[in-house]
C-alpha cells in the first residue's frame, strides 16, 4: 500500500509529466485557458491513460515479450492509444457536446500526445506489476490534471497582466510555465 | 516466421481497434440535422473565415442552429446564399459582392525606405523596428505578410507595394488582419473610387516623405456632391455608404492620392 500511495504521488507531483517531463506541451499550453476546458482534458488524458495501460501492459508482457517482439512496443502502444482516444472522441460528442467543443483539436492530438505513450513505455521500463502500472498512470493523469489546472489560474491572472508587447501571447506563456515549472521542483527529493 | 508472427499480430490488433470503434460509432451515434451537412455542402469549404465563424462548417451548424445570417459567406457569394436559402425555404438575402484595397499608393517611384532592414523578411518585423523602414510610417512596408495569407492569390506586390486584384478577391478579410500598418480594407465591388493614402502626418511631412500622398487638403470634401469623403486624421478616407462612384475627389486632387481600383 505504501509503495502504491509512493509511485501515485511521484508520478503526480515529483515526476510531474507536464512541468518535470516536458511531456504533453502541446495541450498544456493549448487547452489551459479556461479552467472547465483544463478540467475536461485532464479527466480525459487520466481516462486514456489508464486504459491504454490496462491494455498495454496485458499486451506486452503476454504477447509480445513471448514472441521476442518487445520491438513492436511503440507501434502497438500508439494503436491502443489511438483507439481509446477515438472512443473517447465519440463519447464525448454523444454524452458532453460542450465539453467535446472547447477541446476541439487538441482531443485526437491526445493520441499523439508523449505523455500517454510515455505513461506506457515507462511503466514497462520501471517493470512495474500491474496493478502498480495503473497507479502510475493514475498519478500521471492527475498530475497531468494538475499542472494544467494550476496553470488555467496562472493564464487567468496573466490576462490582467501589462506584458510588453514583444512579449505578449506564447513568449509570456512559456516564461509563465517554466516558472510552474520550477515550482513543482520544489517537490523534488519528497519521496526516497 | 520472423517476419509473419509480428504482421498478424498487428494486424490483429488493428482490426480488433477497427471492429471495436465501428461499434462504437454505432452506438453513440449522434443524430445530426441533414440541412447542416447540405448547406456545408453548398458553401465553397475555403474554410477563410470571412463570416466569423471557424470554416464552413462551424457556420452550416450556426445557420441551422442558431439562426445566424445566411448572406455571409463570401466567397460563395449570391449563389450559396441562394442554395442556403433554397435547403432552409427561406428566401435569399441579398449579397454585396465585395473585395479588399489596400490604402497606400507609396510605390518605389514616390517614396524611399529610411534604412535597410536585413532582419526577418516580414512586415510584421520591420514595422517592430523604429516604426518600419520607409519614410512613411504609414504606409505599405511591402514584404508581402498580406499575399502570405491570401488564398486566392489576390494579393501582387508591384514597385514595392501590395495590391488587390478584384476579380481574385474572395473578400476573407485575412490580409486586413495581416497587414500591420492596417492599410487594408474591404470596399463594394461596385464602388470603384478609394483614396490611397493613409497616413497620419500632417500635409507638409506627408509630401516631404512620399509623393503620392494625401496631404489632407479638404478639397476632395468640397468637390463630393453627396458629402461621401471626409479628411481625418490628415487623409481622406470615403464613406461608401453615401459614395456613388462619380470621380469628382479623383478628378479635383491635386496630389492624385484617389484612384479608381
Amino acid at each position: 500500500m505504501k509503495s502504491m500511495m509512493i509511485i501515485l504521488l511521484s508520478a503526480m507531483l515529483t515526476d510531474n509529466f507536464v512541468l518535470s517531463k516536458f511531456m504533453g506541451i502541446c495541450p498544456f499550453l493549448g487547452v489551459s485557458k479556461k479552467l472547465d476546458s483544463a478540467t475536461g482534458m485532464g479527466i480525459a488524458v487520466t481516462f486514456v491513460m489508464i486504459c491504454a495501460t490496462i491494455v498495454t501492459y496485458p499486451i506486452h508482457h503476454g504477447i509480445l515479450v513471448p514472441n521476442d517482439l518487445a520491438y513492436l512496443d511503440t507501434v502497438v502502444f500508439i494503436l491502443v492509444i489511438a483507439l481509446f482516444v477515438q472512443l473517447v472522441e465519440t463519447m464525448l460528442k454523444k454524452c458532453i457536446p460542450a465539453l467535446y467543443k472547447s477541446l476541439g483539436v487538441y482531443l485526437p492530438l491526445i493520441t499523439t500526445n508523449c505523455a500517454v505513450l510515455g505513461v506506457t513505455v515507462l511503466n514497462i521500463d520501471n517493470e512495474y506489476t500491474f496493478l502498480q502500472s495503473i497507479v502510475n498512470a493514475l498519478g500521471g493523469g492527475l498530475g497531468f490534471m494538475l499542472s494544467l489546472v494550476i496553470f488555467s489560474g496562472v493564464r487567468k491572472k496573466m490576462e490582467y497582466a501589462d506584458i510588453p508587447e514583444t512579449f505578449r501571447g506564447v513568449p509570456a506563456t512559456l516564461v509563465a510555465a517554466s516558472i510552474v515549472s520550477v515550482s513543482f521542483m520544489g517537490f523534488s527529493g519528497l519521496f526516497s | 516466421m520472423t517476419y509473419i508472427i509480428p504482421a498478424l499480430i498487428l494486424g490483429a490488433c488493428g482490426l480488433l481497434a477497427g471492429v471495436l470503434l465501428t461499434v462504437a460509432a454505432k452506438v453513440f451515434h449522434v443524430e445530426v440535422d441533414e440541412r447542416i451537412e447540405k448547406i456545408s455542402e453548398a458553401l465553397p469549404q475555403a474554410n477563410c473565415g470571412a463570416c466569423g465563424y471557424a470554416g464552413c462548417g462551424d457556420y452550416a451548424a450556426a445557420i441551422v442552429n442558431s439562426g445566424a445570417e445566411t448572406n455571409l459567406c463570401k466567397p460563395g457569394g449570391s449563389a450559396a446564399a441562394g442554395a442556403i436559402a433554397e435547403i432552409l425555404g427561406t428566401s435569399a438575402a441579398e449579397v454585396i459582392p465585395t473585395a479588399a484595397v489596400v490604402h497606400c499608393n507609396g510605390n518605389c517611384n514616390a517614396t524611399e525606405t529610411a534604412f535597410e532592414f536585413d532582419g526577418v523578411q516580414s512586415c510584421k518585423a520591420v514595422k517592430r523596428f523604429y516604426g518600419g523602414n520607409g519614410k512613411c510610417k504609414y504606409g505599405c512596408i511591402g514584404l508581402g505578410d498580406c499575399a502570405e495569407v491570401c488564398d486566392n492569390d489576390a494579393v501582387v506586390i508591384k514597385d514595392g507595394i501590395a495590391s488587390i486584384i478584384a476579380a481574385k478577391c474572395g473578400s476573407c478579410g485575412k490580409c486586413v488582419k495581416a497587414c500591420p500598418n492596417s492599410l487594408i480594407s474591404i470596399r463594394p465591388l461596385a464602388k470603384t473610387i478609394s483614396v490611397l493614402c493613409s497616413s497620419g502626418d500632417n500635409g507638409k511631412a506627408t509630401k516631404l516623405s512620399c509623393k503620392n500622398g494625401c496631404i489632407g487638403c479638404k478639397i476632395c470634401e468640397k468637390k463630393c456632391p453627396v458629402g461621401a469623403i471626409k479628411v481625418e486624421n490628415f487623409h481622406a478616407s470615403i464613406n461608401y455608404d453615401l459614395c456613388t462612384s462619380c470621380g469628382e475627389c479623383m478628378q479635383a486632387c491635386p496630389v492624385k492620392a484617389i484612384h479608381k481600383v
